[in-house]
């Protein structure tokens, strides 16, 4: 069917700026994928899909300009002993960087496979992006695989001894960013991999993980301080049998960031939790859109999403849990909810079941509200004041998806960091 | 200690008039027991001096020792020395329960220019408090009274009391929801803290808690009003004729 003509000229705009990279296993993946997008167009504000954020400013031919963003303090992670991975503007750091070895892990750029006519990357580069589009299309994914410049694919064959950190920095106001990691984790094989740092000024990354059969991942990462930026995120994972992967995002301010998360669980068993504490102040967007298909029988999912908003801020939840048909004995979670710390901001939640399978149990909430004024006066009446009651009410709202983190001491440093904020402000 | 004059107060909302001018005195040392029947503004008394919201009051003062109380925040009344066990402890999820007394502890030293106490010295304090009233390490690190029992919640009040060692100590209705062994342990805990320079305000409906927490003096209150005042005879003349005799003899 051909694309409403906005759409078209739209999409055309944009790929008039962008050429496909060389590539040699993956250039196959990217033209397909560039077919793909042709097909899907870019996303316009009438699509469902984007109903409550506008897509504008990421499908223009130039990027914004965005100020880079000194924090004046230590990265977040900055004490975790980890394998470092620096983008400077989407661009991998060598320097920056620590050498790419690790006991239990293979890990090359993207741009290095490229050369190779046959690597494990090819199996997954483009693929997992690509089942991601039924019944929603996700073009900003396809655009990704399409024209990512760089990115690194990791192999975890065993259990490295300490975390994979990806590290973004932000140097040139005008930088657009595409990045693309593939990540396959082998049967019995435990990982964890760390997300961090401002991009770019527009950052559009696609990571696709593939976990084998009792593979086990965990995802930590963190976006924020930087008040300008701009950034879709997808994450397409696929889960084998006694497989898990655990998610979590802390998200600070920010104007536009959207993260999707794509999980198809296809062996019995698997487990995959997918968590979000966000906090927003003023002229601020966040949306989480999740995607959580059971496809096996005996798995468990949980969607744990929690926004703070105030002065304005909007937060947007799109999740959905899909139960396919002899998807027997699923057990899925759902839950957003927002404290809206002011009149002025407004959180817009699409929380979906759609389950084909007779024997489930799946429940899912959603609220938005404010303060509770009966804990705040307890708390008062035992001398804590207002501002530091309201904080520590505030933090317990957060809680429940900061406990998603299995790591008690990147929780900690997770829950300073919002602390941080909250002390920020007045 | 406490000093209520002439206090009137009314709901914000509906415009309705609780209390209709009450006069309380409370001394150091001292432990006065106000009784009454359902709806006679007994816990207005108690939410309106340490400052809830939704109420105005429209005459009338309430000092402790001779600081103007409905002027201050909650916060400043707490730090000021004053403390109400709520007749509905709340519960507080996300919060633990060892944070949330020691934020509260450490908030008052600090409103009071004290030094706050160190994590060590705080947890001795609150173990040794803890184990007096039966209060095992694993309540300690729950939520705020989430998942506690009426009693459990009850017994946490007077541990927070115990650590906060506030002058003036407002008993809202604690013994509702406690069995017998838990009312002992609790008059227990509030006896324990009984001293010359501590006052006790104990609102109460029955005289059975008035057997464990001996009271100096009984007041019966209806209709807003402080109708009667006498010793702890008071309390056995209420729990033997009801209120009714009282009602009749002030009518």
């Amino acid at each position: 069917m051909a694309l409403p003509a906005q759409k078209q000229t739209a999409t055309e705009a944009l790929l008039s700026s962008l050429h496909l990279p060389e590539a040699g296993c993956t250039r196959a993946a990217r033209e397909a994928a560039l077919a793909r997008l042709r097909e899907m167009g870019v996303p316009g504000r009438r699509d469902e899909y984007w109903k409550y954020t506008r897509p504008d400013s990421l499908i223009t031919p130039d990027a914004p300009r965005a100020a880079t963003f000194e924090a004046g303090e230590p990265m977040m992670f900055d004490a975790v002993d980890r394998l470092k991975i620096v983008f400077v503007d989407g661009v991998f750091d060598p320097e920056a960087s620590d050498p790419l070895e690790l006991e239990g892990v293979q890990i090359e750029r993207i741009e290095d496979i490229c050369c190779k006519d046959i690597h494990w990357a090819k199996d997954l580069y483009g693929v997992l992006e690509a089942r991601g589009h039924t019944p929603v299309p996700r073009p900003l994914a396809a655009l990704n695989t399409a024209f990512a410049a760089d990115g690194v694919a990791i192999h975890v064959t065993g259990t490295p001894s300490k975390p994979i950190s990806l590290i973004y920095q932000h140097a040139s106001e005008t930088s657009d960013a595409i990045l693309h990691h593939v990540i396959r984790v082998e049967s019995g094989a435990v990982v964890t991999v760390l997300e961090n740092g401002p991009a770019a000024s527009r950052f559009n990354k696609c990571m696709e993980i593939d976990i084998a059969d009792g593979g086990t991942l965990h995802h930590v990462r963190a976006q924020g301080r930087d008040h300008e930026r701009r950034a879709v995120t997808h994450m397409f994972t696929r889960l084998g049998e006694g497989s898990v992967y655990k998610s979590f995002t802390l998200t600070v301010n920010g104007v536009l960031t959207r993260n999707e998360q794509v999980v198809e669980l296809t062996g019995d068993d698997a487990v995959a939790h997918v968590a979000g504490a966000c906090v927003g102040d003023g002229d601020f967007l966040h949306d989480d859109t999740v995607f959580i298909t059971h496809d096996a029988v005996g798995c468990e999912s949980r969607q744990v999403f929690k926004k703070v908003l105030r002065n304005g801020a909007t937060g947007v939840f799109q999740g959905k849990i899909l139960v396919k048909p002899g998807a027997q004995k699923t057990d899925g979670y759902q839950i957003s909810q927002s404290l809206l710390l002011d009149d002025d901001s407004q959180f817009l939640a699409k929380p979906e079941l759609e389950i084909y399978a007779d024997d489930v149990a799946c429940s899912h909430g959603s609220t938005s509200g404010a303060i509770d004024e009966t804990a705040l006066f307890y708390l008062r009446s035992r001398g804590v004041p207002l501002k530091e009651a309201t904080d520590l009410l505030t933090l317990a709202f957060l809680a429940e998806a900061v406990d998603e983190v299995e790591d008690k001491s990147l929780a900690e440093d997770i829950v300073s960091r919002l602390e941080g904020w909250l002390a920020r402000r007045s | 200690m406490l000093e209520i004059k002439n206090l009137h107060v009314k709901l914000e909302e509906e415009d309705k008039q609780i209390l209709k001018g009450v006069d309380l005195t409370v001394e150091a040392g001292k432990v006065h027991a106000i009784m009454g029947p359902n709806g006679s503004g007994k816990s207005t008394l108690s939410y309106v001096l340490s400052g809830r919201d939704g109420y105005e009051v429209t005459e009338g003062s309430a000092q402790l020792e001779g600081v103007d109380l409905l002027e201050m925040e909650p916060e400043e009344r707490a730090a000021a020395g004053l403390f109400l066990a709520f007749q509905y402890p709340v519960e507080i999820p996300g919060v633990g329960n060892m944070t949330f007394l020691r934020t509260a502890l450490n908030a008052q030293r600090k409103a009071r220019g004290e030094e706050e106490l160190s994590a060590a010295d705080f947890l001795k304090e609150v173990r040794a408090k803890a184990k007096t009233l039966k209060i095992d390490a694993d309540m300690l690190k729950r939520p705020v009274n989430v998942g506690f029992s009426g009693g459990e919640k009850k017994r946490n009040e007077i541990l927070q009391m115990a650590m906060l060692e506030p002058k003036m100590c407002i008993l809202d209705e604690t013994d509702s929801g406690l069995d017998v062994d838990a009312m002992k342990l609790v008059a227990e805990g509030v006896n324990a803290l009984r001293d010359a320079g501590r006052g006790f305000l104990v609102i109460t409906h029955y005289q059975r808690l008035l057997d464990h927490i001996k009271p100096d003096v009984v007041h019966i209150m209806a209709d807003g009003r402080i109708i009667k005042t006498g010793g702890p005879e008071l309390a056995l003349e209420v729990e033997n004729n009801g209120y009714a005799d009282i009602l009749a003899e002030v009518n």
